[in-house]
């Protein structure tokens, strides 16, 4: 699903964000992506989103590399990543409805196919019931869900999520990572990115672990988080 | 991973010559027909358009002092070409009056002057002749002036024979031409060649022209301005949703699109009220006008705008509303881009 091959990243003020990363996420897989602020987990996401492109390196989504795509091409890419964020990204002048709608209207589905894709969403999020409330009546984890709604509502071979259980209480953060798994058992690769160490803890899935900007660990193992060196490659 | 490995899903076989399908089936991602996205984009250009107004009426305030602005900017020069189309209509028929007044000497008497005339006619160039007789011209002034009383009590007659020449032409060379012939003939005293002023109509109304010219264009490039400015503020206000369509895929063009709308939708709706004032300026001058005109002896009157002018005002003016909001999406839609 995405492959990264000796990817670095150098921003012009002579940073380097992201040294020689290299990895493969298989769809169906849930893999977490951990390392202190500043180790490089946003650029890791940003160019896969192409908000970045790599100075050196490749990155593939669906075999292919991105390195050979224009910007015209970068819409039909995000099309095919579902992104859930930290602070929801939630637009607070219309409903829930039209926010998880949002990118069926631009990838151009019919108004019909629209409403049932839409409430077939909320409904897997379980807020079929606040489609007409303007999200700003939700509390936090339920804009989350709408947030995850909005993500997966085209059926995204890809999911990422940038810390989206930050703002929330342990309980709230199960919920929200049942659904993740829910979505990597019927073939998503998710990406979630978060330094919440006991999130991590709390499942056994895979875990990539930066460093300033190298992968240092990647396994299933726990002890690779974030301030062990066990790999170190 | 290349698509084969995601065993799990049925994939739509891609067509082979594609070498980066426009939309490749993720996990389980319906594709959409031609058909759909056809009537999708249309829908979004309706909802783009919806959406304008609709934001349009929400600044109430704000949106009708952009269009007004714009409306008082183009109803000047719309309003000032309107009355110089008007002030060259009215001037069309004054060609035909150009004429040479030729005063004789005193001494002509009123025989001879009938003579010279009727050589005068034979003459190229001269379309006919009018006899004006010292007594003629006396009791014209007489009725015309009001200072007939002045006139009785002087002993003689003041005023020359006079003799109206007028030219089949109206070519300056010519003109000029036949007023030094006929000073040159013997009992002529004095040629006035009426057509000068005609002519500095016709130079004055060109100027006009030039002038509007230059402030049409002038006040079509602020109109553009204050859509410029107009819009630019609009997308920063709406920097948040402009983030959030960037990151679920939406193209440049659909982020534009509303913005688009807006630009025109300002641009028009100032051509329509210009039009209003326009016409309602022409109302508000048309009376003391055609009292002027009927002044000036002439048969015209007032006319308005041409009904082609009502809708090609708005349509032009949406049009520069449709420049401002795309100069100013190319400016500032770049610097927006998904960031976390």
């Amino acid at each position: 699903m995405i492959q990264f091959d000796r990817v670095s990243k150098r921003y012009p003020n002579g940073k380097d964000a992201l040294s020689k990363v290299s990895f493969t996420l298989p769809a169906g897989q849930l893999t977490f992506l951990t390392g202190h602020s500043g180790a490089g987990k946003s650029t890791l996401l940003k160019l896969i989103m192409m908000i970045e492109r790599p100075t050196q390196g490749q990155v593939l989504v669906e075999g292919q590399n991105l390195n050979g795509f224009g910007n015209r091409h970068i819409p039909l890419l995000r099309r095919k990543i579902g992104m859930v964020h930290q602070n929801h990204q939630l637009l607070f002048d219309r409903s829930v409805f039209d926010n998880v709608a949002l990118p069926l209207i631009i990838a151009g589905y019919s108004r019909a196919d629209i409403g049932k894709r839409v409430r077939a969403a909320l409904d897997k999020v379980g807020l079929l019931d606040k489609e007409k409330l303007n999200p700003i009546m939700l509390s936090g984890g339920e804009q989350q869900r709408v947030g995850i709604a909005r993500a997966v509502v085209n059926k995204p071979p890809l999911l990422l999520a940038d810390e989206p259980t930050g703002n929330l209480d342990p309980a709230l953060s199960e919920e929200i990572m049942d659904l993740f798994q829910d979505f990597a058992r019927v073939g998503v690769a998710v990406l979630i990115a978060t330094h919440d160490l006991s999130l991590i803890a709390r499942y056994n899935h895979r875990l990539l672990t930066l460093r300033e900007g190298r992968l240092i660990h990647d396994g299933d193992d726990r002890d690779g988080n974030g301030t062990g060196d066990t790999h170190g490659r | 991973m290349a698509a084969n490995k995601r065993n799990a899903t049925p994939i739509k076989p891609r067509r082979p010559k594609a070498e980066k399908p426009r939309r490749v089936a993720g996990a389980h991602s319906a594709s959409t027909s031609l058909k759909d996205r056809l009537a999708s984009w249309r829908e979004h250009h309706r909802d783009s358009l919806r959406d304008a107004l609709h934001r349009i009426n929400l600044s109430r305030a704000s949106s009708a002092m952009t269009i007004l602005v714009i409306a008082i900017a183009l109803s000047l020069p719309a309003g000032l070409a309107v009355l110089l189309d008007n002030a060259r209509a009215i001037t069309r028929g004054w060609d035909g009056n150009a004429h040479l007044s030729v005063f004789l000497t005193m001494d002509v008497q009123e025989s001879r002057q009938r003579d010279l005339a009727r050589q005068w006619e034979a003459l190229d160039h001269i379309q006919r002749t009018k006899v004006i007789t010292r007594e003629q011209a006396l009791a014209e002034f007489q009725a015309l002036s009001g200072f007939g009383d002045v006139l009785e009590a002087l002993p003689d007659n003041p005023l020359p024979p006079l003799i109206v020449v007028f030219p089949d032409s109206t070519d300056p060379v010519t003109l000029r031409d036949l007023e030094n012939h006929l000073a040159a003939e013997p009992g002529v005293d004095l040629v006035q060649l009426d057509v000068e002023w005609v002519r500095r109509l016709h130079a004055l109304i060109e100027l006009g022209e030039r002038l509007i010219s230059a402030l049409t264009l002038a006040l079509a490039a602020a109109v553009v301005l204050v859509v410029v400015n107009t819009i630019r503020l609009g997308i920063e206000s709406r920097r948040d949703e402009i983030v959030v369509v960037k990151i679920v895929g939406g193209t440049d063009g659909f982020v534009r699109r509303p913005f688009l709308y807006t630009g025109f939708c300002f641009g028009f709706g100032g051509g329509l009220v210009a039009v209003v004032l326009v016409q309602t300026a022409l109302w508000w001058l048309g009376g003391p006008i055609d009292e002027l005109l009927a002044l000036y002896e002439s048969e015209q009157s007032l006319t308005s705008m041409a009904a082609s002018s009502l809708i090609i005002l708005p349509m032009f003016s949406g049009i520069l509303g449709l420049l401002g909001a795309w100069l100013a999406v190319g400016r500032h839609l770049g610097d927006i881009e998904p960031n976390f």
